[in-house]
């Protein structure tokens, strides 16, 4: 059913966007964002009207506001975002088409008229119900009826999700088992299939019920199964988040995993007990026992805050394992005062462990306890609590634009008269097309078509001509210390740009090494190439100090500056 | 290798664990067994657990409850709306009642004694948020929720809806006195 497959590589990160995938992925990124920017006006509402020198609104428009900025920012936004994800960890990263597109697009238009009906419902001003809208408080009947059409359209999403990686594994797309982002999303597509599962069973009989057709919903089961919906979607984020932070940790650092099996464990652990935190609405309820409180906040979930322990050590840690594979050793410190500040898919992340993993999470874990939960329930703590949650991830979309495709990508340019660095390759450099980049970056693009299947590690001792690599964060402002871009040097010359076009990094008038062959060996790259899975896809690491950015899936990619800037002896070659 | 492609080991369960992440999942998972183990013991030996009393029922049978003790124990009305105040002999079943928009009637209670407070509501769900103390309880229609309150200080106390229920939530507010 779909149309031929087309793919394109993103020059800027070198992957694979299969069109139709990607049409999707933005398609619902930027419902997402619409439905961020609906809810961040609504807020505008609440907050001039909770401050009390202000309060602008009346009641009845405050609730109503409150309402959609709850729904909009919670559910709508959440979900479309993750969707977004779910596309984006199967097809981009297995580098395979999207299973069902027209499947796929019936699913957004079934999430956006339910998403707009909901909206409509509530701006008409009969459904001020709150996002939990607890029975018997009654909203229209399109109110419930929006939210089912959104979960409907959300549950075919994930089943897309879950077909694309069938389709991945039948035509072996990838080799052995997928990688962790994609594990992760994995997770979290269980999560929010069970998370959709009990939003349907709890919202169509409140449909039902406010159509007339039954006569009443327990309100006490109608608490419990709502929040197996209305807290596990936010359950679904925190496995999307931690996904993602792991994606990023590897493109802005070239981070690996410090264990694959622990962190794929904690990832498992989630899929088990994340969604009981639900349980922790029920603490201050009437009726529930205190056998079922404690196993389901205590003692089971405490496995799921097991998992988000370990993840908590092991991004951080992978990143600085990266940090100090480049050099950056002195103090206990120093890896994370070099990081890429100035890069706001580094500097994303960061506010969001912050916010999301300190804040939220610990906040999140105090509230699950039964004892603190009766001085903590349904007070501004709450709030407090999930707008450190919410407003922590906020850099998904921060990122999310980073990995995510970028329109006007232009093809590379077909230069290789040049051997270029890889006359330095002592390994087979003839096996290596280098494609200089395309736009003002200069990237250098080198792909290993002849790399055979099964080449474990292989080491490249790659000088180049003394240049280190500059990442466009740390070393881009350097104010002080060193002058020359390359190397830890004082200089007094000019920096002048080989190809006679200003530098994308550091300014004009910034002094350099005129010949980068002079800097000190901090400019010698160690390049690894390993893990060989398929013709053209390699891994690489580097041995450069800063960051080789941004770092390549399957093709390496030479941010450079370096093209142009090889001494003779290497361009000469020494194979 | 990277998070972003297959994991470079076919095998990746039989990856080796580092020395740091060992200690750390050591220290977590103690410190996660710490913490389930203050939970159940502070259920045990603490005293700020919530009951877990509760009963079925209607806003018939639970106002006929409440209107007999008002009938029988109140002491003076207060307010423009003439709410009873009622100080129920210590030990006694209280009943209090959360419906649009207040909590009826106001309760005089001894320091030191204990009552039994039982807790619904008429329509939806509301909030028990007794302030300053900050103690707070779900009220959800149809189920009778029994907690046993010694209050340890005097004062006035307000009883605050903090679960909303329509368009006068805000303005949902009872009083309980202590002597």
């Amino acid at each position: 059913m779909s149309n031929a497959t087309t793919y394109r590589t993103c020059p800027r990160s070198g992957l694979q966007f299969e069109s139709q995938a990607e049409k999707l992925m933005i398609a619902n990124a930027v419902a997402a964002v619409v439905f961020l920017l609906i809810g961040g006006i609504l807020a505008i509402g609440v907050v001039l009207t909770r401050w009390p020198s202000i309060h602008w609104l009346e009641a009845d428009t405050f609730y109503q506001v409150l309402t959609a900025h709850g729904i909009d920012m919670l559910i709508f936004w959440i979900i479309f975002f993750e969707i977004a994800v779910l596309y984006f960890c199967s097809s981009t990263l297995l580098r395979c088409r999207i299973a069902t597109p027209k499947l796929a697009w019936t699913a957004f238009a079934l999430m956006v008229i339910g998403a707009v009906v909901n909206n409509v419902a509530v701006y008409q001003g009969g459904s001020s119900v709150m996002m939990t809208s607890y029975v018997p408080m009654m909203a229209a009947p399109s109110f419930y009826l929006g939210l089912i059409l959104f979960a409907v359209g959300a549950l075919i999403a994930c089943f897309v999700f879950l077909g694309t990686l069938v389709i991945a594994k039948r035509e072996k797309t990838y080799q052995g088992s997928v990688p962790l982002v994609t594990f992760g999303a994995i997770t979290a597509c269980i999560i929010a299939v069970f998370t959709i599962t009990s939003g349907a069973i709890i919202l169509v009989p409140t449909y039902l019920l406010s159509l007339g057709v039954i006569d009443s919903v327990d309100p006490l089961i109608y608490r419990t199964i709502w929040w197996a919906f209305g807290h596990s979607s936010q359950q679904i984020n925190v496995a999307a988040h931690i996904s993602i932070w792991y994606a990023v940790a590897a493109i802005a650092f070239g981070a690996k995993p410090m264990s694959e099996r622990v962190s794929r464990g904690a990832f498992l652990l989630y899929i088990l007990f994340l969604q009981l935190a639900s349980a922790h609405h029920l603490l201050a309820d009437p009726g529930m026992s205190t056998a079922w409180k404690v196993v389901n906040t205590s003692y089971f979930m405490y496995f799921a805050v097991l998992a988000s322990m370990i993840h908590g050590l092991t991004i951080p840690g992978a990143m600085e394992v990266a940090q100090r594979a480049k050099g950056y050793n002195n103090g206990l410190f120093e890896w994370l005062r070099k990081a890429p500040w100035g890069n706001p898919v580094f500097s994303g992340v960061f506010i969001s462990i912050i916010g999301f993993g300190f804040l939220g999470g610990i906040s999140g874990v105090m509230m699950g306890t039964e004892q603190l939960n009766m001085i903590i329930h349904n007070t501004i703590y709450v709030p407090g609590h999930f707008h450190a949650t919410v407003g922590g991830r906020h850099d998904p979309v921060v990122h999310g634009a980073d990995v995510l495709p970028d329109s006007g990508a232009v093809p590379p340019r077909d230069d290789q008269s040049d051997a270029g660095p890889l006359a330095a390759l002592p390994v087979r450099p003839v096996d290596v097309l280098l494609l200089p980049g395309d736009d003002g970056c200069r990237h250098a693009w080198c792909v290993t078509p002849a790399l055979g299947h099964g080449v474990q590690r292989q080491r490249a001792g790659l000088r180049m001509a003394g240049c280190g690599l500059p990442d466009d964060g740390a070393r881009r402002h350097r104010r002080h210390r060193r002058d020359c871009r390359w190397c830890d040097l004082h200089l007094h010359h000019r920096w002048l740009d080989p190809v006679g076009q200003a530098p994308r990094y550091g300014r004009p008038e910034q002094r350099d090494h005129a010949d980068p062959a002079d800097c000190t060996d901090l400019g010698r790259a160690d390049l690894w190439l390993d893990g060989v899975c398929c013709a053209g896809h390699v891994r690489a690491g580097h041995g450069v100090p800063g960051v080789l950015h941004p770092l390549l899936l399957h093709q390496l990619e030479i941010p450079l500056h370096l093209w142009g800037l090889l001494s003779p002896e290497d361009r000469s070659g020494t194979s | 290798m990277t998070a972003i492609l297959p994991p470079a080991e076919r095998l990746w369960w039989k990856h080796p664990l580092d020395r740091v992440e060992g200690t750390w999942i050591a220290i977590a998972f103690v410190w996660c067994l710490v913490m389930f183990f203050m939970m159940v013991w502070w259920h045990a030996y603490g005293r700020q657990n919530l009951s877990t009393e509760t009963y079925k029922t209607t806003p018939q049978l639970f106002s006929e409850k409440a209107q007999r003790m008002v009938d029988q124990y109140t002491v003076r009305t207060e307010t423009d709306l003439q709410t009873p105040v009622v100080a129920p002999p210590a030990g006694s079943d209280v009943y209090l009642i959360a419906r649009l928009w207040s909590f009826w009637p106001i309760l005089e209670l001894e320091k030191d004694k204990s009552y039994r407070l039982h807790l619904t509501s008429m329509d939806y769900n509301h909030g028990f948020s007794l302030q300053p103390a900050n103690i707070n309880i779900q009220i959800v229609p149809g189920y009778e929720h029994v907690i046993t309150v010694t209050p340890n200080q005097t004062g006035t106390y307000s009883v605050v809806c903090n679960e909303y229920c329509g368009i006068g939530h805000h303005m949902m507010v009872g009083r309980i006195y202590v002597k």
